[in-house]
């Protein structure tokens, strides 16, 4: 697993991961929350249903998709974090454009 | 951002910023595009913003990218980051998606600076939560101060592996073990291009002092290892190797791999310049001259991305490149451009020296390359087996691209950036046609992921 080396100087924002508020330093990518949060997943393939979690971490290899403010498929490596940001762990090819609205 | 530049730069890391800061001084119109927020590349990522004590840990190499930001910043360049270049084609129009707005570019001259990507080697259990890219660990570190919590086993070939093990042993990461993949026989082929080497001594001192260190704190690595597995129920739970023939087995939640760095590639097949298998780097890389010039006129490259050099040449690539935009667009005489050139030329072959040594004695096994289990996934989006490409070649399809078109192995939403070197190699080694032979996946826009809705906002805008 990982975990973030503590730093005091960071400023953090508030984000709802998988339902659950926590503090986190600003400037960081929504796949390295989600890591140094413990999850060891963060989604399942729409091919098996098999878990996957962040690979490459700089956005080419497409392994760590999330649900982020309700669009699927969000490259959670390149997406950087926002105060009030809902991440969700997504199931397959996640819920479609409609059902988020 | 404007509709047109007489320069466009696509890429922030050390190419980019060079060419951005060399070109700017003649005040031409020049715009620097980057998908992160802020300037420096995968190499010196988030050089601007991160924690002094982070900083100190990353080393002197790391912080050497502060004065190329300082320089470009202080530039007259425009500078477009979170900014994703999803098309490129051969009119020099450039396909941009910034701030959720989608935009078309054009530019008389255009530096492809796209940087390199980890090489994707498929091996057993390679899919498996748990299991990242080296260069992720990386990247976690510098942007995040993210490191592995209990343990953390590094495997494979290459200096950044030894490098991400010396910066994790003054974190204070348990490293549960080193894993060379490297093939012994690898250092005979090295041997010969050792000499010319040691002109470019730096990096061979630096690599042994960080042996030396290792080695002192009880980290040895086990050389000769093969037949690597990750294995655990749908996450990583361990790692089972050879050693020298013995299997052995180490319990481990996170293994990181290396096995050397390839060209990205993806805006250049995009835009369809033409492409060679490079067989020193095993990789593709564009075609160009040594000015960067592609085989689309206007459309240049440089840094990893037109070839694996490093983040020293990348940085004197740019700037010849700066050079040759330049003089392209008239604003310097063949005579100036040549002569500005002529420091960052001596010292980019100088730096280079090197390259032939590491690519020999780094070189990745071509059994490992042809992903040799058939029930490994080659194609992490489609979940396409190794098996599945071996049939497919048996059948008929002898070609990367045929084999794409019938198994769907590269369809997916990477669009076959992680698959497309292991299906090259396994139709070579199942009998089809011999990789050099063989064209690349086609690429086509949009290489970078844009909503259909942000699509559609080009042609509004247009009937505005």
């Amino acid at each position: 697993m990982f975990k973030q080396l503590a730093n005091d100087e960071i400023e953090t924002v508030t984000v709802i991961l998988n339902g659950q508020e926590i503090q986190v330093p600003k400037g960081t990518t929504v796949a390295a929350i989600a890591l140094s949060q413990g999850l060891r997943s963060t989604r399942t393939t729409p091919i098996s249903n098999t878990k996957r979690a962040p690979f490459c971490m700089m956005g080419v290899c497409y392994d760590c998709l999330m649900v982020i403010d309700g669009k699927a498929n969000q490259r959670a490596c390149v997406t950087y974090v926002e105060q009030g940001m809902q991440v969700e762990c997504q199931q397959g090819t996640g819920p479609s454009l409609g059902d988020a609205q | 951002m404007k509709n047109h530049y007489q320069f466009l730069i696509i890429g922030a890391g050390p190419a980019g910023l060079a060419a951005a800061a060399t070109a700017s001084k003649y005040g031409i119109s020049c715009a620097l595009l980057d998908e992160q927020p802020e300037p420096g590349g995968q190499i010196y990522r988030a050089i601007e913003s991160i924690p002094e004590q982070r900083e100190k840990l990353l080393g002197s190499e790391y912080q050497r990218g502060q004065a190329l930001v300082d320089e470009f910043r202080a530039s007259a360049a425009e500078y477009y980051p979170e900014t994703r270049v999803w098309s490129l084609n051969d009119q020099k129009e450039a396909g941009v998606l910034h701030h959720g707005k989608t935009k078309m570019i054009t530019a008389d001259q255009i530096l492809v600076a796209s940087g390199a990507m980890e090489r994707p080697v498929p091996f057993p259990g390679w899919t498996l939560p748990g299991v990242m890219q080296a260069g992720a660990g990386q990247i976690l570190f510098k942007s995040a101060g993210v490191v592995p919590s209990d343990g953390v086993v590094l495997a494979g070939s290459g200096p950044l592996l030894l490098l991400l093990a010396w910066q994790y042993l003054h974190i204070g990461v348990e490293i549960k073990a080193m894993l060379d993949i490297t093939p012994l026989s690898n250092y005979l082929t090295a041997l010969p291009k050792l000499p010319k080497a040691l002109l470019a001594h730096q990096y061979l001192t630096k690599g042994i002092a960080y042996q030396i260190d290792l080695k002192r704190a009880g980290i040895t690595t086990k050389i000769g290892v093969s037949d690597l597995r990750a294995e655990g129920d749908g996450e990583l739970q361990s790692i089972r190797f050879r050693h020298f023939g013995r299997e052995q087995l180490i319990k481990t939640d996170v293994l990181l791999t290396h096995f050397g760095v390839i060209p990205h590639i993806w805006l250049t097949q995009a835009a369809g310049c033409k492409h060679q298998w490079d067989k020193s780097q095993q990789c593709w890389r564009p075609e160009h001259d040594d000015w960067g010039n592609t085989s689309i006129e206007g459309v240049m490259v440089a840094g990893d991305g037109a070839g694996i050099h490093g983040a020293r040449s990348a940085e004197h690539a740019g700037r010849l490149v700066g050079l040759q935009a330049l003089f392209a667009l008239g604003v310097l005489t063949q005579a100036e451009r040549d002569s500005q050139a002529m420091e960052d030329r001596k010292w980019m072959n100088t730096d280079r020296r090197i390259r032939p040594f590491l690519e020999a004695y780094f070189a990745i096994p071509k059994k490992m390359l042809a992903t040799p289990d058939d029930d490994t996934i080659v194609c992490r989006c489609e979940e396409i087996t190794s098996g599945q490409i071996r049939k497919a070649v048996k059948e008929g399809h002898e070609d990367s691209n045929q084999v794409k078109y019938f198994t769907r192995c590269g369809m997916g939403a990477c669009q076959g950036r992680q698959c497309a070197n292991a299906v090259a190699h396994i139709v070579d080694d199942a009998g089809g046609q011999e990789i050099s032979a063989q064209s690349h996946y086609r690429g086509r826009p949009p290489v970078a992921p844009l909503a259909l809705g942000q699509l559609a906002d080009l042609y509004e805008e247009d009937a505005q």
